[in-house]
């Protein structure tokens, strides 16, 4: 079964994401976020239950006050009544010097380890797909402490056992790797969320765990959507839902054309 | 220092410091002199067949465009350049066949608006070759390491991962934690062109907005065309020099194109024309397409003045600036592109 609220007509797929998204941020807290979905959700979390979180982009907005959905996370939005619009060097050395708590990323395809694939689907040399790369994604997921990833098509073709091409750091091939490979010790992914469900790592094997079950979704879809093993606990939450305040903001501050949200 | 592992990428726009150094020395004058002149000339004096080119700005914001478009128009061939997140102009570029080698960081999206068609067809055919894969950070730490007149910085991305199995960085035992750490090749473009708010005739240059990495690309390119907004009297620099992010001594041409980055972002003056960007997305589809919208855009006006003009002129360029002023609503026409 889809999510219940998205059946029952309440909210879309996206809007929950977003949501969800939101919820996991704290407030006096710092995230650097990546295009689309991390954006919408850094924007409901400020205008909800953390107006303190310091939103960073790549490219040098440091701070901003979002007034609408950046398309792109180098414009002016980025930084309009920010506290700062410096520079690349400057956000990525902040991150790297630990400035920075979460990065917040989308994924085409991730393993369970939380790596993550974005540059090409197929043989590097000869793509079936060619994806944009890296950009920031590698950066984030290597400076940043806790890693918050978000795929909204969760498959066996998303959810994979060896990703095509190993583009962001997740932890690797398992514990100890990222220390081991010389990543900023402690660092690492957090949280995934799919359509299905949340997820985390289980401490000892750094592996995949379904943490919660979005309303009306079960596990044998969590099964069944994944290509690689997860681990699924015998004790599983359900995530929370939407207020209708939350979807208010989204629908008519964050983004009323639907241009992430859809219509 | 024992080397632990190495990228297979290609190293492209590396010299040994001395020669970097050397080459400084005796091609980039110190005078302070008169550099305006027409964008045909900047592009047709200061990029050649072959060279490795870098676009300033990031994705669609501050983009030197006149000089993308005019680097079309010369037929310019197997340029290389750097995807430093580069979008609209990579996209262009490797679709007109002057682009035929890529170092990706991100490269053949655009970003919200989706991939590129014309340059992921050029890839997946084999037309455009990727040569080396590295991330944003890394890139922007290239053009530092060679701003800073070194071979190398250090850096702690990258690691562990296909991206930097595929970069041209090497991966070493810190002497001093002795840890791993990844080490950032300098990269010192044959040609850089970035467009600015405001600068005098000699090059020195104001940005508003983030600078991104326009300051460390301006001094490790060996040339550097600027195009800017307006030029204006030196004595406007020279009242604020806090504010002169390039300094005229790294730079070759003066261009003046008012709403030059035009269709992208030109921060605090005018916003992305979606429009125009969303007709790009949807004849670049085809290579008949891209034909068709390189020869009404491109091959077909002379001045960036005319080509204005095809995109609604001074009435959509007011637009722009109000849209910009978050005076007018977000619109997302590529939506329908699909």
């Amino acid at each position: 079964m889809p999510i219940t609220g998205v059946t029952d007509g309440k909210y879309s797929l996206r809007e929950y994401l977003a949501f969800i998204g939101a919820s996991m941020l704290e407030d006096k807290r710092s995230v650097l976020v990546g295009t689309g979905l991390p954006i919408i959700a850094a924007m409901l979390a400020q205008k909800t239950h953390a107006p303190n979180l310091l939103i960073m982009f790549e490219a040098g907005g440091i701070g901003p006050l979002l007034p609408e959905l950046p398309v792109s996370v180098g414009e002016s939005r980025t930084y309009y009544r920010g506290v700062a619009a410096s520079s690349m060097h400057d956000v990525m050395s902040l991150c790297q010097a630990g400035y920075v708590d979460y990065a917040f990323l989308g994924a085409a395809q991730i393993d369970m380890y939380g790596n993550i694939n974005t540059t090409v689907i197929g043989n590097h040399d000869a793509p079936k797909v060619r994806l944009p790369g890296s950009g920031g994604a590698n950066d984030g997921a290597s400076f940043a402490q806790k890693l918050i990833i978000i795929i909204a098509n969760q498959s066996p073709r998303t959810f994979v056992n060896k990703v095509d091409f190993l583009t962001t750091p997740g932890y690797l091939d398992g514990p100890g790797a990222r220390e081991r490979a010389g990543l900023a010790r402690g660092s690492g992914p957090y949280r995934v969320v799919t359509q299905l469900g949340i997820f985390d790592f289980e401490e000892g094997s750094k592996r995949l765990r379904l943490l919660s079950l979005h309303p009306g979704v079960t596990t044998g879809e969590v099964r069944e959507n994944s290509g690689c093993d997860i681990i699924i606990p015998p004790h599983i939450e359900t995530s929370p839902e939407p207020s209708f305040e939350h979807l208010r903001i989204l629908r008519e501050e964050i983004d009323p054309v639907g241009v992430v949200l859809g219509k | 220092m024992d080397i632990l592992s190495e990228g297979k990428g290609e190293l492209l726009g590396w010299h040994d410091p001395d020669e970097a150094r050397q080459w400084v020395l005796e091609n980039k004058s110190r005078e302070l002199k008169d550099k305006t002149m027409s964008v045909r000339e900047a592009v047709s004096r200061f990029i050649h067949d072959g060279d490795f080119i870098a676009s300033g700005g990031f994705g669609h914001i501050r983009v030197s465009m006149a000089v993308i478009y005019e680097i079309v128009r010369q037929k310019k061939r197997n340029l290389a350049m750097a995807g430093k997140t580069a979008v609209h102009d990579i996209d262009i570029l490797v679709a007109s066949g002057c682009v035929n080698k890529v170092e990706v960081a991100y490269s053949f999206g655009h970003e919200l608006r989706g991939l590129s068609p014309a340059s992921r067809r050029m890839v997946e055919t084999g037309r455009c070759k990727v040569v080396a894969e590295t991330s944003n950070a890394a890139y922007q730490w290239r053009f530092l390491a060679g701003m800073m007149g070194l071979p190398f910085v250090p850096s702690r991305n990258l690691l562990g991962t296909d991206t930097g199995r595929y970069s041209s960085c090497k991966v070493v035992k810190d002497p001093f934690s002795g840890k791993p750490i990844n080490l950032i090749p300098a990269a010192y473009p044959d040609a850089a062109f970035i467009h600015v708010h405001r600068c005098d005739i000699y090059g020195n240059a104001q940005i508003d907005g983030a600078v991104v990495e326009d300051i460390e690309l301006s001094r490790c390119a060996r040339r550097l065309i600027l195009t800017t907004e307006r030029i204006v009297d030196t004595e406007l620099i020279r009242g604020e020099p806090w504010k002169t992010k390039i300094p005229f001594f790294v730079v070759d041409a003066v261009v003046e194109v008012p709403f030059g980055s035009h269709p992208c972002e030109m921060p605090g003056i005018y916003y992305y024309d979606e429009e125009c960007i969303a007709e790009w997305l949807r004849l670049s589809k085809t290579p008949e397409g891209v034909d068709s919208y390189l020869q009404k855009y491109v091959f077909a006006v002379d001045t960036f003045e005319e080509y204005l003009k095809l995109c609604g002129g001074m009435r959509k360029m007011r637009y722009l600036k109000r849209r910009e002023l978050l005076r007018e609503p977000m619109t997302a026409p590529w939506r329908r592109e699909g």
